[in-house]
């Protein structure tokens, strides 16, 4: 079963604004074909001032799309409309304490509702431009889709240049052959074929970009971590830059963090990050497994003589 | 769920209880009988005889000519994957497999892979009851078939398809038959020293015997290819340290199963049928789902249309129900069941199929709950679904509710 948080199962069990508004003047009508669900929210707005006086919604869906649903209705009222078109599908996980990854795509069905019904309210058309493909990657949350066209767009050729691109395959690595396999397929539209050997191309420099001084570099990085500092706090961890030595970045985590098993996945996320404000691919370690690293490097040389 | 009510299973399609004979006599292989059957001394040979012993209790259950006919392997999974490739690696010109849309995964992944590798696959169709085509599947034998594989019942429905005939059609064409007979062994009757079938695939957990434990009947004098070589365990054709207590637990489950098929196809069927006509009767807008005419005793597929599985399947859990959907949601896939789209059943229903799958550990009583607590369910998330209006589902559901789609 699915570890859903309190949160879902609360609004789950108790769903907040079911059923569909009286005297409704906004109504959003969305479904994702590929899962099967379906989404009518129903909207009362001032026309006075744009405001969403009262929110409705009846979905045909699972436990988190019903609970996204209840979600959304929570949110957007007393929200202006574009307020309200503000609120990313993101903002819905949250409110909800973090959907599994596999069930984020019923958040995104909550914003594209939200979007229809407010198009609906202003006498325009809209109209989905988002697809969806099946799940390739669990810890990120990647579809196939986005892999896709990531890699039709940059003319990725390595499992290791998607990772870059798009997280996918950037944790437990898992799905690596379906990676390769998407890979193989949208590099045969165009003749080639995939190589697993194949080299690897840096990162997109901006052109004319100059070389970042080490201090610049420090300073992005540092951003990077005050960006993702309040996530890790909320979980009551935090994190800190210790060294960066050419492309190796030495952080410490702290607090909960310290033995968490997610630290990995964690600190991948963040090296996609820095290696993105960089514009270079750099590896995050984390401080205590320097001396380790160093060890193990000279140990594996030994090996390789032996 | 409070203390006053215990929890109901009705998910043993998935797994099954471990029958408490079946830990007792399978605790003693975990402590003072732990010698390697293959050791020449006493600690060995006592635990040598106990899987020799296990093997024919296994033999009498599927009704095997010789108790060397019985592989024992780590999972249904396994067997399939042995059986299939063994025969092709024994007919290296034969490039064709023929299987059914409806099969579980362990062979339908399988099959998709080997499609990448080369191989033609025919997925053999089933109409809006889940049978098959005998005529289509006829004509698709040919001397470039190197094996059939179809289920003897299947996992979401429990309908039956014909084996024994689809073996027979298949020995005279010359084409080696496999069958994946996870869910018939222990509820319906056996006897394969009486059938056409090269290899069969069972699995422990569905039959009161602990996970991790399976079985491949081998036909004598079927050309074989082991997948696992490396010992000289199981003549070869397996190899790897015996699993000497889930052997022995899988043994005397047997033994249980076959003492209690007449149990499951009276008292248990009477069970399931009961379960069927209450909900039927109670919910509006449900229906069954596969073939009722030809169907285990103990599996029932109820598709309530217009919500979905998932949220049942929550809503039951709090009620302290087990049972399971072919829902998208429920698997972590995008698509709701293949079973039910191969049967064409609409989204609208496909989404909101519930298995309930019993066991002979089940009774009267908490079938009569489960015809209680699930009406309120259904109608409860029938409010909250676009599809439903006041009284009943709303007119021409499709028209009205045209949701964009991504």
């Amino acid at each position: 079963m699915w570890d859903y948080s309190e949160t879902v199962q609360e609004h789950f069990f108790s769903p907040r604004n079911a059923g569909a508004v009286k005297d409704a003047n906004a109504v959003g009508e969305v479904g994702s074909l590929s899962c099967g669900d379906a989404l009518r929210l129903t909207l009362k707005v001032d026309p006075a001032t744009d405001t969403i006086l009262a929110a409705g919604f009846q979905t045909f869906g699972c436990g988190s799309a019903i609970a996204s649903s209840s979600a959304l209705t929570e949110i957007i009222t007393g929200m202006t409309l574009d307020q309200a078109l503000q609120v990313s599908n993101q903002d819905i996980a949250d409110y909800l304490d973090g959907l599994p990854p596999e069930k984020m795509h019923c958040s995104v069905m909550g914003r594209e509702a939200l979007q229809a019904a407010v198009a609906n309210y202003r006498g325009e058309v809209w109209s989905d431009n988002h697809e969806e493909g099946a799940l390739v990657c669990k810890c990120f949350a990647v579809d196939e889709k986005l892999i896709e066209n990531t890699i039709r767009a940059n003319n990725l050729k390595t499992v290791e240049e998607v990772v870059n691109y798009t997280k996918a395959g950037g944790g437990c690595s898992a799905c690596h052959e379906g990676v390769e396999e998407i890979l193989s397929r949208v590099l045969g539209e165009s003749g080639h074929s995939f190589a697993p050997s194949a080299g690897t191309t840096p990162l997109p420099v901006k052109a004319g970009r100059p070389r970042l001084t080490t201090v610049e570099r420090i300073r992005r990085i540092e951003t990077v971590l005050d960006s993702v500092r309040p996530t890790l706090q909320r979980d009551h961890g935090d994190i800190e830059l210790v060294d960066v030595e050419g492309r190796q970045v030495y952080v410490k985590l702290r607090g909960a963090c310290v033995g968490c098993q997610m630290a990995a996945v964690t600190l991948d996320g963040i090296q996609t990050q820095i290696s993105e404000a960089l514009g270079e691919f750099v590896r995050v370690i984390p401080a205590e497994a320097r001396a380790r690293h160093s060890a193990s490097a000279a140990s594996e040389s030994h090996v390789a003589c032996a | 769920m409070t203390a006053t009510t215990p929890a109901i299973y009705f998910d043993n399609n998935a797994t099954t209880q471990v029958a408490p004979e079946v830990v007792a006599a399978m605790l003693p292989y975990f402590s003072e009988q732990f010698g390697n059957p293959s050791s020449l001394h006493q600690f060995g040979n006592r635990v040598g005889q106990a899987i020799q012993h296990a093997r024919t209790q296994v033999q009498a259950l599927l009704g095997a000519e010789h108790d060397s006919e019985i592989i024992f392997t780590s999972c249904g999974t396994e067997s399939d994957t042995t059986a299939m490739l063994s025969a092709l690696k024994v007919q290296p010109e034969r490039r064709e497999i023929i299987t059914t849309a409806v099969e579980h995964p362990a062979v339908l992944a399988l099959c998709q892979q080997l499609a990448k590798e080369g191989y033609t696959v025919h997925y053999l169709p089933v109409d809006q009851r889940g049978r098959l085509d005998l005529a289509t599947y006829a004509q698709l034998l040919s001397e470039r078939v190197a094996v059939v594989s179809v289920m003897w019942a299947n996992n979401e429905t429990g309908t039956l398809f014909p084996v024994e005939r689809m073996a027979e059609l298949a020995k005279a064409a010359g084409v080696l038959f496999h069958t994946d007979a996870v869910q018939a062994v222990g509820k319906i009757p056996l006897d394969l020293k009486y059938s056409a079938i090269d290899m069969l695939s069972l699995s422990g957990h569905k039959l009161h015997a602990p996970k991790g434990i399976g079985v491949l009947y081998l036909r004598r004098n079927t050309r074989f290819r082991p997948l696992l070589r490396g010992g000289h365990q199981e003549r070869g054709r397996r190899a790897g340290t015996e699993n000497s207590a889930a052997i022995v637990a899988l043994g005397t489950a047997c033994a249980m199963a076959l003492d209690a098929l007449e149990h499951e196809q009276t008292a248990v069927r009477a069970l399931r049928d009961r379960l069927e006509q209450g909900l039927l009767a109670a919910v509006p807008n449900c229906f069954v789902t596969g073939d009722p005419d030809h169907r285990l005793p103990n599996t029932c597929n109820i598709a309530f249309e217009y919500i979905e599985g998932e949220a049942i399947l929550l809503l039951l859990n709090k009620l302290g129900i087990a049972a399971s959907s072919g829902s998208a949601c429920t698997s972590g896939s995008l698509e709701p069941s293949h079973v039910m789209r191969a049967m064409g059943i609409p989204y609208t229903a496909a989404h909101g199929t519930i298995r309930f799958s019993l066991s002979r550990y089940n009774t009267a009583e908490e079938v009569e709950r489960v015809i209680e607590a699930v009406p309120p369910i259904v109608a409860q998330l029938r409010r909250l679904s676009p599809y439903w209006g006041e009284t009943g589902p709303i007119v021409d559901p499709q028209q009205a509710f045209a949701p964009t789609y991504a």
